[in-house]
């Protein structure tokens, strides 16, 4: 696998719920050891486009890989390659963050001393370390969250994708999760990919791609985009280019 | 950010036996862990069988006669008829309840981190299959233990003999369970299960009372109990504890648990079934 292998190519994707078109002739890439953002209001289909990535839906029409995985042919291949937090919470409640994490690991194969010392380091990178024993019952909406995080992290994934993992959060626990997420992209080299309807959560080095009713309507770095749209700045290109004003989900 | 943990990269050694092993292990550990932390589940899972033997079985024995039919070679009491029956009920109900898990993991949204595991779905599936099998044969032993201390001895090799079979029969019956699951939608939708399912299963069945009693009653009813699949777990299990085969039972019981196992992945394989339309 190369270099030149981006993280997730999404080429001519649509999918449908019944008659009801959810995504149509979606084309999206990820580059690698960059943050994207994945940026469309609420029912634009990014979660849906998240389910197609991690094969919970199958593709339709149209393919995507990813790092070179073709997610319906290679499946496993692709998926020991990604890390994946969906918006919806999934830890077991009933079960502690170091079960939930051990659990986690032995879906990946991972399993006995690596896995807890996988855990452990983790754990200890979220700043969690002395919660591990807790239920995940007991942790707080943004705990939760960066264990979910930091369990996609356990089988070191090359390519982490997150579904509005700061969705009901507060500000300090968002920008947090935020930093330590953009901190893997720098220090680890991980591609990750943000899927949000926040604008405050793009910054000006990162590559963006905005989804509108199904369709990615501008994609490339900030910087493209807002010239693409002839706007100041990234708000004013959303606006633009979705029509989304104040009132509506963008914030 | 500290640095102990390495630099993701691209080169991951091939999926081996062993790392299905872990998949498996890490599976069923889940499973009875989540069984430990509920003790409540356990209790009823207990108390239930054990009610129908201590009040149920208790009453009825005065006026249920069971004759001399295989595999007894003598007058049993009704106790001892229905134990069997009791523990196939075990395994029935615990189906239900992994079924009822697998709708509550979905809605929760556990089931997607178990759906985007690297292994096969199918594997995954026979995983909790297996896991679910585990915890019911579990429950059983400890239900034969408590029926043992109330005066029903089948022989000693009897209860090695009906590991198998309970093993056979937790597979269908947890099959049975994983399938109705994808057909789910939600929790509220689960009493139906209740009525539609267990009750019907459970009574239409030689659980209770043996299939020549039933047809003296009621030819339509007969057919029914012969048409349900349960009553081929029951009779697997009665034979086997009696360290016997039915044929008959094993065949069925073993193409019933093969083809609700085929019906559940194929229900959660994301190109062709519920889930794959639904959703995880």
């Amino acid at each position: 696998m190369t270099i030149d292998v981006p993280a997730l190519a999404v080429r001519g994707v649509s999918h449908a719920y019944g008659t009801r078109k959810a995504l149509r002739d979606v084309d999206l890439t990820v580059p690698r050891g960059r943050f994207t953002v994945l940026l469309g209001l609420n029912g634009a289909g990014k979660t849906t486009l998240f389910s197609l990535i991690t094969r919970l839906f199958d593709t339709q029409q149209g393919s995507i890989d990813v790092l070179g995985f073709r997610i319906s042919q290679h499946p496993g291949q692709a998926l020991r390659r990604l890390g994946i937090v969906f918006q919806a919470r999934t830890l077991d409640l009933d079960l502690s963050v170091m079960e939930n994490l051990l659990y986690h690991a032995a879906l990946h194969g991972i399993g006995g001393r690596d896995a807890r010392q996988r855990a452990q380091d983790v754990l200890a990178d979220f700043e969690l370390a002395d919660r591990r024993r807790d239920t995940a019952r007991k942790l707080s909406g943004g705990q939760m969250r960066r264990v979910e995080i930091a369990r996609a992290l356990i089988h070191r994934p090359q390519f982490l994708a997150l579904d509005e993992p700061t969705v009901g959060l507060d500000v300090v626990s968002k920008s947090a999760i935020l930093r330590r997420v953009r901190g893997l992209v720098q220090e680890r080299g991980v591609s990750v990919l943000w899927s949000t309807h926040l604008l405050d959560e793009v910054q000006p080095d990162d590559a963006v791609a905005v989804l509108h009713r199904g369709q990615v309507v501008a994609a490339g770095d900030v910087a493209d985009v807002v010239a693409a749209t002839r706007t100041g700045d990234m708000r004013a290109a959303f606006i633009a280019l979705t029509g989304g004003a104040p009132g509506s989900d963008v914030e | 950010m500290s640095a102990t943990i390495p630099r993701h990269d691209d080169h991951l050694p091939p999926l081996t036996v062993t790392h299905y092993l872990i998949c498996l292990r890490g599976i069923v550990w889940r499973e009875a862990l989540r069984f430990v932390h509920q003790r409540e589940r356990f209790i009823s899972a207990l108390v239930r069988p054990l009610v129908w033997l201590f009040i149920f079985a208790a009453g009825f024995r005065q006026i249920l006669g069971v004759s001399i039919i295989p595999p007894y070679d003598t007058y049993v009491l009704y106790e001892v008829y229905v134990t069997p029956g009791l523990m196939a009920m075990i395994q029935l109900f615990n189906g239900m309840q992994s079924s009822l898990s697998m709708v509550y993991d979905r809605e929760m949204g556990n089931m997607r981190m178990l759906l985007v595991s690297p292994f096969p779905r199918w594997f995954l599936l026979l995983c909790k299959l297996l896991a679910s099998t585990a915890v019911s044969v579990l429950q059983v032993y400890a239900y034969l233990l408590v029926a043992w201390l109330w005066g029903i001895e089948p022989p000693a090799w009897g209860y090695v003999a009906v590991l198998p079979a309970l093993i056979l029969s937790g597979l269908m019956l947890g099959a049975l369970g994983m399938l109705l699951s994808s057909a789910i939608r939600q929790l509220e939708n689960f009493a139906g299960v209740m009525n539609f399912v267990i009750f019907p299963m459970f009574f239409a069945s030689s659980a209770l009372y043996p299939l020549w009693l039933v047809q003296q009653s009621s030819p339509v009813v007969y057919a029914i109990c012969r048409l349900n699949p349960f009553t081929y777990a029951v009779e697997l299990i009665r034979f086997a504890l009696y360290l016997e085969v039915d044929w008959l039972s094993l065949a069925v019981v073993a193409g019933m648990t093969a083809l609700f196992t085929v019906g559940a992945i194929l229900a959660y394989d994301p190109a062709r079934g519920l889930i794959g339309r639904r959703g995880g």
